[in-house]
């Protein structure tokens, strides 16, 4: 069956394609990983979520005024937010093509964020000695999910750091190395952005309340 | 003739044309981040540990602060800007932040809403489970 389908007058400018065709590939990689890194945080959200409303749930055990070592947060929070610094410089040396320069601050940016995830783990390792294990009650449970999620996308990120600076190493700034430097750059962003609400609504709040 | 003008890409300072020529002014706006940022986290941890204020105040407060500074890293670091080549950047923060406010402020209101309409008030209830 043929059916007849009556086609408005369509301005002409919405038929003929943008002359200068798609955008180019780099927008589109950046634009699609931000979408994903929107996504992301949109988990973590239903994680601090889930600890908001558990973070009272204690039964009997420790609370997190007991718990949280304010030192400890500190220092974890200035290393994340110097190395999202030295981040933000290693894109600008890719930028101008300094190898060196970038691999510089490659090295820096993968010491804070292993100081970082050292400082977390043994944070982790003194609470489950000391009996706050995730099974201890819900607060904990939430803690832990939270926080090592957090945690978790951090060793991602060292990972990836160490993966891209190879792929520097043998390839150079090919097109493609540095789609996934500036992907790598917002990732790195993205954490740091995401232990904002971690240190905020986990250590401080706890910590008066 | 106009002017080609794509998007730009989240995370990227300049058009990749002024690149080389932005190297000075992308050091720049990543310390003022910083400076900011350090301010803002500084003022957090402050916060929390005076006595001087006034204590139910607190919490609201640093959720101010930390929301201020989210937005200091987004535009120093992210440069997420409102500049007409960063509309679809914007546009997709805002639908992020729309499902983040639903989640967290949907959750934390039936949790509450749930909680206050129990038999056995929340503490009790923390009491009772501890047993």
């Amino acid at each position: 069956m043929n059916v007849a389908v009556a086609i408005p007058d369509l301005q002409p400018e919405v038929l003929i394609p943008a002359a200068e065709g798609p955008a180019p590939k780099r927008i589109v990689v950046a634009y699609g990983f931000w979408l994903f890194l929107l996504s992301d945080i949109v988990m973590f959200a239903a994680l601090f979520a889930a600890y908001a409303v558990l973070k009272d749930g204690t039964a009997g055990g420790p609370t997190g005024a007991q718990l949280f070592n304010q030192v400890t947060v500190a220092i974890e929070t200035a290393c994340l937010l110097v190395s999202s610094y030295t981040c933000g410089m290693m894109s600008l040396a890719v930028n101008s093509r300094r190898r060196l320069t970038t691999y510089f601050f490659a090295a820096i940016t993968f010491a804070l964020g292993a100081a970082f995830l050292g400082l977390e783990l043994r944070e982790f390792a003194i609470m489950i000695a000391d009996g706050a294990a995730p099974q201890r009650s819900a607060f904990l449970s939430a803690f832990f999910t939270l926080v090592g999620c957090h945690g978790l996308h951090v060793s991602v990120g060292l990972t990836w750091l160490v993966v891209m600076m190879a792929q520097v190493a043998t390839r150079g700034f090919a097109p493609s190395v540095e789609r996934r430097l500036l992907c790598f750059a917002l990732f790195w962003h993205a954490l740091d952005i995401i232990w904002i609400g971690v240190f905020t609504v986990v250590y401080l709040m706890g910590v008066i309340q | 003739m106009t002017v080609t003008r794509y998007d730009r890409a989240p995370g990227d300072t300049s058009p990749p044309a002024e690149a080389q020529a932005g190297e000075a002014a992308g050091v720049l706006v990543y310390s003022i981040g910083l400076l900011l940022a350090v301010i803002l986290t500084a003022v957090s941890f402050w916060v929390a540990n005076t006595s001087l204020l006034w204590g139910p105040g607190v919490p609201l407060g640093l959720a101010v602060l930390a929301i201020a500074q989210m937005g200091v890293h987004l535009v120093f670091f992210l440069h997420i800007t409102t500049g007409p080549d960063s509309t679809n950047n914007v546009l997709a923060l805002a639908w992020g932040v729309l499902i983040v406010l639903l989640v967290m402020a949907g959750s934390l209101w039936i949790m509450a809403n749930l909680n206050a309409n129990m038999v056995m008030s929340p503490e009790l209830m923390n009491l009772h489970m501890q047993h």
